[in-house]
């Protein structure tokens, strides 16, 4: 499996190109606004907190700090990640670049791979550069570990299924505008496909309440590590990834 | 080195290829031959496995390109007719990864990489970004890529299309090196190229090969006879046609239209033979006015003229391609 060479060259271009810069900073800025907000609410709340401690008794930084800014940073995800991925199989066929690419001694499994990597990479990346906000936090106040990590375990699967299904949607058309605006799409209706559980009710209630990302998102936001939630990203991702790989495949069905 | 037998590849309705078969021999370079749509790049696109044939099967360095694509994948070097190239990278980095990704040895790539970039001369431009490059320069980054792992087999889709004089001279001068160590198939439809460049051909035309060999025989095929042509204003078109039958080695005499109230006609004689000579002697000595002697074309233009012509000709007449076989009269 060829997959590192891959993988650099994805790098390569996110960085040589202006994308990975402009969605880092683009992220960040409003990441930062977020943070910046919730966290002089907080710093508010707590200092009235002082001359009303019966007010105080339920405030604390996991509630009031890391949970909003975990669902926030969610929502600017939901609407980043599908310029992420967007690029990644679209150009190369508009570029007629992929005739040449899967014609190297390569498996498409690994080329999908190498792509799917270089997502998570510069995903990943943006996270990291969020751990600003909690070290700022932990500067002034006293930060939780186990929510903390449980919450970015989850904010990394989640980013995984977004890029998974965002490389689906690029290997299925050649325009990345489609590719992005059908990854958006896709994404959102999982994400709101909870609120319609409760008038559904019974059985098919809890289907697509377990359908809904951002269900199984808030658990890990709340500090919460469960297999069901660990599970269901992965098997999203894995569902996107296989498809993905038809997809590939497809040309070479004989026609 | 290169087989294909009864190639056929429809896109729906469309059939682009039908019961293509040839064969090229190991260090041959072939030049595959056609009009615009003929069914080229469908073909090379089969061959370099990007897409499968509906029916038939090729084999390409002794593998099958569907069954055992990946062992083919290692064996070619194939440039895509439009030559898709990341703009976004550099030449250097650009031909490193294609490098790694065919397997050149890590302890050999840079020296590798360094080597092709001298061979086809992109060295100095190796820090750009191939999307600054100038149609020539990218031309030769797709060829770089394509030769970067040394492999056996070459599979060019219009290499030379859309370069300057200069600069098509330069790539056939490094297409023509590759012959000997590499098998080479190039698809092009500027003629003088496959003559300069190529040992033979295969012509293909409306999805069908049409007519394959050295370049030699396929003229010797066509044009039997070495053919002058010849003008002279003055006598009587029996007389000059009596005269010039009787040279010795003239098989026949043609007449053709009158040309500037000159008399025109057409010779045949053996293929080895020229009868010049003999005609502005025999004029000379008659004191005809001897106003044109002309050989008559015999390269690899004039065949694919009269086999493109022919078929579709022979097309329009009955709805079914005709033989490629010598067919009638010129038309000069």
């Amino acid at each position: 499996m060829r997959v590192w060479p891959i993988f650099k060259k994805e790098m390569r271009l996110y960085f040589t190109s202006p994308i990975a810069w402009v969605i880092l900073s683009i992220f960040l800025i409003i990441a930062g606004f977020f943070f910046y907000n919730i966290f002089v609410y907080y710093t508010r709340a707590s200092m009235q907190a002082q001359m009303n401690p019966q007010m105080g008794r339920d405030l604390n930084v996991t509630d009031a700090v890391l949970r909003p800014l975990f669902s926030n940073l969610s929502v600017i995800l939901l609407l980043l990640m599908p310029l992420v991925t967007m690029r990644l199989f679209a150009e190369e066929r508009r570029s007629g670049t992929i005739e040449l690419l899967l014609t190297y001694p390569v498996r498409d499994g690994a080329v999908l791979i190498g792509k799917y990597l270089a997502a998570l990479c510069l995903y990943a990346l943006m996270l990291a550069f969020t751990l600003v906000y909690p070290a700022t936090v932990l500067y002034f106040a006293r930060v939780e570990w186990g929510p903390l990590a449980t919450g970015y375990l989850g904010l990394l699967l989640m980013g995984a299924t977004f890029i998974s299904v965002g490389i689906l949607a690029s290997s299925l058309t050649e325009n990345q505008i489609v590719a992005a605006i059908s990854t958006f799409g896709v994404l959102l209706m999982f994400w709101v496909i909870g609120w319609s559980a409760e008038y559904v009710g019974g059985g098919w209630g809890q289907v697509l309440s377990h359908l809904s990302i951002l269900d199984h998102f808030d658990t890990f936001a709340r500090g919460i590590l469960d297999t069901k939630d660990v599970i269901y990203y992965v098997n999203l991702s894995l569902v996107a990834l296989l498809l993905t790989h038809r997809s590939l495949e497809a040309r070479r069905w004989k026609g | 080195m290169i087989e294909v037998q009864s190639l056929t590849k429809h896109y729906g309705p469309i059939t682009a290829i039908r019961d293509v078969s040839f064969g090229v021999a190991p260090g041959e370079i072939v030049g595959f031959l056609g009009p615009n749509g003929a069914g080229k790049s469908t073909t090379m696109r089969i061959l370099a496995c990007f897409m499968p044939a509906s029916s038939g099967s090729a084999r390409v360095a002794g593998y099958d390109v569907f069954r055992e694509s990946m062992e083919v994948r290692r064996r070619i070097g194939y440039l895509p007719e439009n030559v898709p190239l990341y703009s976004d990278m550099r030449v250097r980095s650009y031909l490193d990864f294609v490098a790694e990704v065919k397997g050149v040895p890590r302890g050999q790539r840079r020296s590798r990489v360094a080597e092709i970039m001298e061979r086809c001369l992109v060295a100095d431009m190796q820090n750009r970004l191939i999307g600054k490059l100038s149609k020539g320069y990218r031309q030769r980054v797709g060829l770089a890529q394509a030769l970067v792992s040394d492999p056996a087999v070459l599979i060019l889709d219009e290499p030379t299309i859309g370069l300057d004089p200069a600069q098509i001279a330069e790539i056939r001068a490094l297409i023509k090196s590759l012959a000997g160590d590499h098998t080479v198939i190039l698809s092009t439809h500027i003629l003088p190229e496959v003559s300069m460049v190529c040992s033979s051909v295969v012509i293909i035309n409306k999805g069908t090969i049409v007519a394959q060999g050295p370049i030699d025989s396929l003229v010797e095929q066509f044009f039997p006879s070495a053919r002058v042509q010849v003008q002279i204003a003055g006598p009587a078109a029996a007389a000059v046609r009596e005269g010039l039958a009787k040279i010795p080695g003239v098989l026949a005499v043609l007449d053709q239209p009158a040309e500037d109230g000159a008399g025109t006609y057409v010779v045949e004689s053996g293929r080895d033979r020229d009868v010049r000579g003999e005609i502005f002697q025999l004029a000379a000595q008659q004191r005809w006015a001897l106003v044109e002697l002309r050989r008559l074309g015999m390269t690899l233009e004039e065949v694919f003229i009269r086999i493109v012509a022919g078929e579709e000709a022979g097309a329009a007449e009955d709805g079914t391609p005709a033989p490629a076989e010598p067919l009638g009269e010129p038309q000069v």
